[in-house]
């Protein structure tokens, strides 16, 4: 499933809107990486608001894409983990530290236009 | 309701078939949404190495009842090269192949009872339970 990127200059936003396998969530780290230097972004925010479970290969990837995202100049944020996806993410033992979160979209944005 | 109780896991859309076949089975047995989310999760780890070390596998689900409990028994089989070292693959930090270095040390924490049985080039079986919580 294509994960749509909407150009919110200077910014990008992505919507994941429902279960993605492994290669959906690698396409989609592959065309976030390449079009933060097409359209010369400051920011990029991965909202995650739909997603039921984060799961360790989908935190990893995330985590892998802020780090792209950054050595690229530009700065990611992840907004929208529902209550239950963190709390079976602490469970797991998994983090997304040294990376910006957002409670929704809204904040995201706040956070980058700062 | 008739619920299709085994999963095969052959590739990547299984691992999500699987998880949102648990989540559903979960709900029906009564757990709190979190630990649908926990138990969905768990399955989605276990799936996953199913797929990457032995290529495919069966995942399976049944509605448990214990004395005035009741809860969820998931078996995962597959026929892949199998775990060489248990105690050490149940390790927090250890890992063979793309993981974070806990896997199964991070589905035990999930579930309340997790068994792995492994024979070297025969296949690996996981088996885990969780219980209704009472959250009162």
């Amino acid at each position: 499933m294509e994960v749509p990127i909407l150009k919110q200059s200077p910014h990008l936003i992505t919507t994941i809107q429902a279960a993605l396998t492994d290669a959906d969530l690698i396409r989609l780290q592959d065309a976030l990486v390449e079009q933060v230097g097409r359209y010369r972004s400051k920011g990029v925010i991965i909202d995650v608001t739909a997603l039921d479970v984060m799961d360790s290969f989908a935190t990893r990837t995330l985590r892998s894409i802020a780090h792209m995202i950054k050595l690229r100049g530009a700065e990611t944020v992840i907004c929208g983990i529902q209550p239950e996806v963190a709390f079976a993410m602490v469970q797991l033992g998994l983090t997304l530290e040294g990376i910006s979160t957002a409670l929704d979209l809204e904040e995201g944005l706040a956070l980058l236009n700062q | 309701m008739e619920i299709e109780t085994k999963v095969h896991i052959g590739s990547e859309n299984d691992i999500i078939e699987a998880r949102e076949r648990g989540r559903t089975i979960g709900k029906i047995v009564g757990f709190h949404p979190v630990d649908q989310t926990i138990i969905a999760t768990a399955i989605s780890e276990i799936a996953r190495n199913i797929l990457f070390f032995a290529n495919q596998g069966m995942m399976s689900f049944e509605v448990i009842n214990e004395g005035n409990r009741r809860g969820i028994l998931i078996v995962a089989q597959d026929a892949g090269p199998g775990i060489p070292d248990i105690s050490m693959a149940m390790q927090d930090g250890y890992s063979t192949s793309r993981g974070l270095g806990l896997g199964l040390p991070g589905v035990r924490r999930l579930m309340d009872e997790f068994q792995v049985i492994s024979i070297s080039g025969k296949g690996t079986t996981v088996t885990m339970k969780k219980w209704v919580a009472e959250y009162d």
